[in-house]
């Protein structure tokens, strides 16, 4: 039994016996990632100390970055790693049980949303499409400049100002909205080739390094024959439309679409 | 548009992209809650995580960051 000194880190359920992949990984708290059996299923967990991922513990660090980053980064690595063997359902960052019994009465309550869930996940990847409105052209920069020029000599430079102002907000609000267009063009063209989507928020442009608007963060869940067609054409209509810049990020874990909704225990 | 950024990252590049994953391993697929963290399963965790994030991100960018801000 798990000392109550410690919790139990749940990375990921899969339906095959995962053992041989778990077997000398480490995973957020330094442990020896090893796995429960129950129910036909196979849990990849960790003993983790309470002292660091106990509820108050996760509050405090979940505010850390660095924490936050290391912690997301090991999670995944494990996720990852049985990934290369078998099918997984991967679970969300932070999900800590009390002991293994916890674990086993989980497997046993959710076995058959789990079990579905692996049969939709079995021979499909999830990958992942941003897109942001293209930035200023040059020409349009170009054009700004030269008038302040010309009305720092001519005096008129208030109403000068608020005519390039405007003029800058107009070009702005353009560019957006032809991003947002573009944006529904392209989840137009890929959404058919998915088994299923699904669209995160857009990310703060501070989180992003952006200076354009994000339009699109979406994932899409594309059978594995498939891949390659999705792949060649985000790299078309990235290349085919004006006014967005598209970038293509994965194969990822199927974390999108590994969600059984609820707290239910 | 830069053609290159479309091509499929490898696994250790993907990871990098700290922000894409934690769309992921915290806004992404909500899973069966655990015992410990049962609170703090809901929307405020994402809201407590991204508010450190954000804050954080000014120094993020005045470090390894910053070449690729300027590049645009």
């Amino acid at each position: 039994m798990t000392p109550s000194s410690e919790a139990v880190w749940l990375y990921a359920v899969a339906g095959d016996d995962v053992a041989d992949a778990a077997n000398g990984l480490f995973g957020v708290d330094g442990e020896p990632v090893r796995t429960i059996r129950a129910a036909g299923l196979s849990a990849v967990v960790g003993s983790v100390a309470l002292a660091r991922f106990g509820e108050a513990a996760l509050r405090r660090n979940l505010e850390d970055l660095e924490w936050l980053g290391d912690t997301a980064r090991t999670h995944d690595a494990v996720i990852e790693a049985v990934a290369q063997t078998a099918t997984i359902v991967p679970m969300r960052l932070a999900t800590v049980y009390f002991d293994d019994a916890r674990v086993h009465t989980m497997l046993n309550s959710h076995q058959d949303q789990l079990a579905d869930m692996l049969r939709r996940l079995t021979g499909r990847t999830e990958w992942g499409v941003k897109a942001y409105a293209e930035a200023a052209d040059p020409p349009q920069a170009a054009i700004a400049n030269q008038r302040s020029t010309v009305d720092s000599n001519g005096g008129a430079t208030g109403a000068a100002y608020l005519r390039r102002k405007r003029a800058q907000l107009a070009a702005r609000e353009h560019r957006e909205n032809l991003g947002h267009q573009q944006a529904q063009a392209v989840h137009q063209a890929l959404s058919p080739l998915a088994y299923h989507h699904r669209c995160h928020p857009p990310q703060d442009p501070k989180l992003t390094g952006k200076s354009t608007a994000m339009v699109l963060n979406a994932a899409y869940l594309v059978d594995d024959d498939q891949g390659e067609a999705f792949t060649k054409t985000v790299v078309r209509l990235a290349n085919a439309l004006q006014g967005i810049d598209v970038e293509l990020t994965g194969p990822w874990p199927p974390y999108s679409f590994a969600g059984i909704e609820g707290p239910d225990l | 548009m830069n053609g290159d950024s479309c091509h499929a990252a490898s696994p250790a590049q993907r990871r990098i992209v700290l922000v894409d994953l934690l769309d992921r391993v915290l806004a992404g697929g909500v899973i069966i809650a655990g015992d410990v963290t049962l609170s703090l399963a809901g929307v405020d965790l994402i809201r407590i995580s991204l508010r450190a994030l954000i804050s954080s991100v000014g120094a993020l960018e005045s470090g390894r960051n910053r070449p690729e801000a300027i590049e645009q």
